[in-house]
């Protein structure tokens, strides 16, 4: 089943065109990997299909279970099963993260929220301010415990690992790992560290505003590793596959 | 109650002997204030309406509750509080107070008495056109620790009156008083208290000030003068202006001993076309003092403004002083977040709003920290 869908995708950036007629295609229960260089876009493109204001695209059209959302809110799309893990997140001060995963989902228990937060090692965090003094890591576990509470069909992974230590990174991809078991999601790394946990099931490579590659994530890493993103450019055996 | 108007609050003058007693509307208007009709875990209850008193009582041993002016009758050392903190001929409003027979209570706990649940105090203006004149005397005696709240509020026909309220605190050594005043007026009411406290060796004052009802203006700036070693004020405010309120508040304090020190800290958010000043001023005397003022604002309207004034005065070397302001819109990636969280950008605004007044109101029980959060709650509409 096609989950998400995205044609000919234009996006500009203050004047600058960032995204220039991406086709990108999501199936249900995919884990795909996005790479690709700092600025080639990744970003933009998961909040282009959150909807966040300023990443309308230019042209183009995105779906989510075949539902046109292009011209969708952001919590209209959070309501169809879109959640976001973000890079840095802000932080939101006089709201506790007890009270964020209340927001995250309104009917869950409060056993649920004690387990859930344990497994993330958050539960001293839940009385704290969302985001209000928090290291790198604990911000990260803390988007991460977000997005277990709101169990969106299609979660996005902004660069979960960035700025978290080894232990952590095994830790937060273990919990991704063992989410996309029954979900869908999209990751963007840029270490690939983090592909020791979290078994992706596809890898694709955003460069100059298009998926230009998609394939076995091990073999792409591996191939970005050893010759760079240029490469990526010159080699089209995988480009049929995105 | 008068026959003429049985139902309505303005000719209503006689003494009652629970608040219970009151008319539905009043009760109903005076709980928004933080009033509990029902005198349920208040060890006192004070109600006046308009220039009547309607009621003082106490029901802990070792708490006196009156009006003022029968408080002066009883007690001759009174004449040593009253007008002793506040300068009656200050200005005007101070002046027009003076001339008035004397209203308002008189609240005063005995050495070393600890009040089990708060006292209640409701200043109700119930009659269109008046100005009421109100002159508190609170004294919190030696070692005592006395805890009050005070709802102002007005009848909600009222379309324009004064409220000059008169307040003089006196905390004693050792001493702890915890002051709460809710504010909920309207927007044709004018209100300007003038209030100053004198706080004695190790004696702590905790005032706690919530106004988010309109108003047509609120000028409110209380001046504490720490006087014995030790004593400390905090000063924690909670302001929303509405329509076309013009809201001046502040807090005032002057650290005259050694190891004294003062907190004040102010939320304010200004919606419609209101303006809001918020001022504080903090001067330390001597050395070895601990000051600190905070003041954050939100503008949520294109129309309305806040102005912060914080003013830090030091005349000594070796004092710690410190402000920090902040005022602004609310930060779309803030709302942005929430809204990626599922919330519409209304509910995100109103959770960031929320929290952004969610200030920990201290020396307050759980209790009462849940009914002024649940007061405050009320009035976010967006």
């Amino acid at each position: 089943m096609e989950l998400l869908k995205i044609e000919n995708l234009q996006l500009e950036l203050g004047g600058k065109p960032i995204l220039k007629g991406l086709d990108f295609l999501v199936r249900a229960g995919e884990r795909v990997v996005l790479f690709g260089p700092n600025g080639a876009g990744k970003s933009s493109l998961l909040f282009a299909i959150l909807g966040f204001p300023g990443y309308e695209p230019k042209s183009g059209r995105i779906f989510f279970k075949s539902k046109d959302i292009t011209a969708l809110s952001v919590n209209e799309r959070v309501k169809l099963g879109i959640g976001m893990a973000f890079q840095n997140p802000p932080s939101l001060r006089g709201i506790k993260l007890e009270e964020m995963l209340k927001i995250c989902r309104r009917d869950i228990s409060p056993e649920e929220i004690e387990k859930a937060s344990k497994d993330m090692k958050m539960g001293e965090f839940l009385s704290r301010e969302v985001n209000l003094g928090f290291s790198g890591g604990e911000a990260k576990r803390a988007e991460l415990l977000q997005i277990l509470t709101q169990r969106p069909e299609l979660a996005l992974f902004d660069e979960p690992d960035s700025g978290v230590d080894l232990e952590n990174v095994e830790m937060i991809g273990k919990q991704i790992d063992s989410f996309l078991e029954h979900n869908t999601g999209i990751v963007i790394t840029h270490q690939g560290y983090i592909l020791n946990f979290v078994r992706a099931t596809r890898a694709c490579v955003l460069y100059e505003g298009a998926i230009i590659c998609s394939g076995n994530p091990k073999e792409i890493l591996e191939d970005i590793r050893e010759k760079g993103y240029e490469q990526c450019v010159r080699c089209r055996a995988r480009k049929h596959e995105r | 109650m008068s026959s003429a108007c049985a139902a309505g609050p303005e000719n209503m003058s006689d003494k009652i002997n629970n608040l219970s007693e009151l008319p539905e509307d009043i009760k109903q208007t005076s709980s928004l204030a933080g009033i509990n009709p029902t005198e349920k875990e208040r060890s006192g209850s004070f109600f006046q309406l308009d220039q009547s008193i309607l009621c003082a009582k106490t029901t802990q041993v070792g708490v006196e509750v009156l009006d003022t002016e029968s408080a002066l009758n009883k007690y001759s050392w009174l004449k040593d509080y009253y007008w002793k903190a506040v300068d009656p001929e200050k200005d005007e409003f101070t002046k027009a107070v003076k001339e008035a027979a004397p209203r308002g209570y008189f609240i005063r706990s005995l050495p070393g008495v600890e009040t089990i649940f708060p006292l209640q105090a409701c200043l109700y203006l119930g009659s269109e056109g008046l100005a009421q004149k109100v002159h508190n005397i609170i004294i919190a005696e030696e070692g005592s620790r006395l805890h009050i709240i005070t709802g102002c509020t007005v009848s909600t026909h009222i379309k324009s009156g004064m409220h000059i309220g008169i307040s003089e605190f006196y905390v004693k050594k050792g001493a702890s008083l915890t002051f709460t005043m809710v504010h909920n007026w309207a927007e044709g009411v004018e209100v300007r208290p003038r209030s100053v406290s004198h706080v004695e060796a190790g004696g702590t004052f905790i005032s706690n000030y919530i106004c988010m009802k309109p108003v047509k203006l609120l000028q409110l700036y209380p001046a504490t003068h720490l006087l014995g070693q030790g004593s400390r004020v905090i000063y924690n405010s909670i302001v929303m202006g509405k329509g076309n309120s013009v809201i001046d508040i502040g807090s005032r304090v002057f650290l005259k001993a050694e190891g004294t020190s003062a907190e004040s800290i102010a939320r304010a958010v200004a919606y419609d076309e209101s303006k809001i000043y918020a001022r504080g001023h903090l001067i330390g005397e001597v050395p070895n003092i601990k000051a600190h003022l905070e003041c954050r604002g939100l503008v949520l309207s294109p129309k309305a403004m806040i102005h912060a004034i914080p003013e830090l005065e030091a005349r000594q070397e070796n004092l710690e002083m410190s402000h920090e302001a902040a005022v602004g819109k609310i930060a779309e990636r803030e709302i942005l977040y929430l809204m990626s969280r599922g919330l519409s950008q209304e509910e995100a605004t109103s959770a960031i709003v929320r929290g952004f007044l969610k200030v920990e109101m201290k020396g307050l029980p759980e209790k009462l920290q849940a009914e002024i959060k649940k007061l405050t709650e009320m009035e976010l509409t967006i």
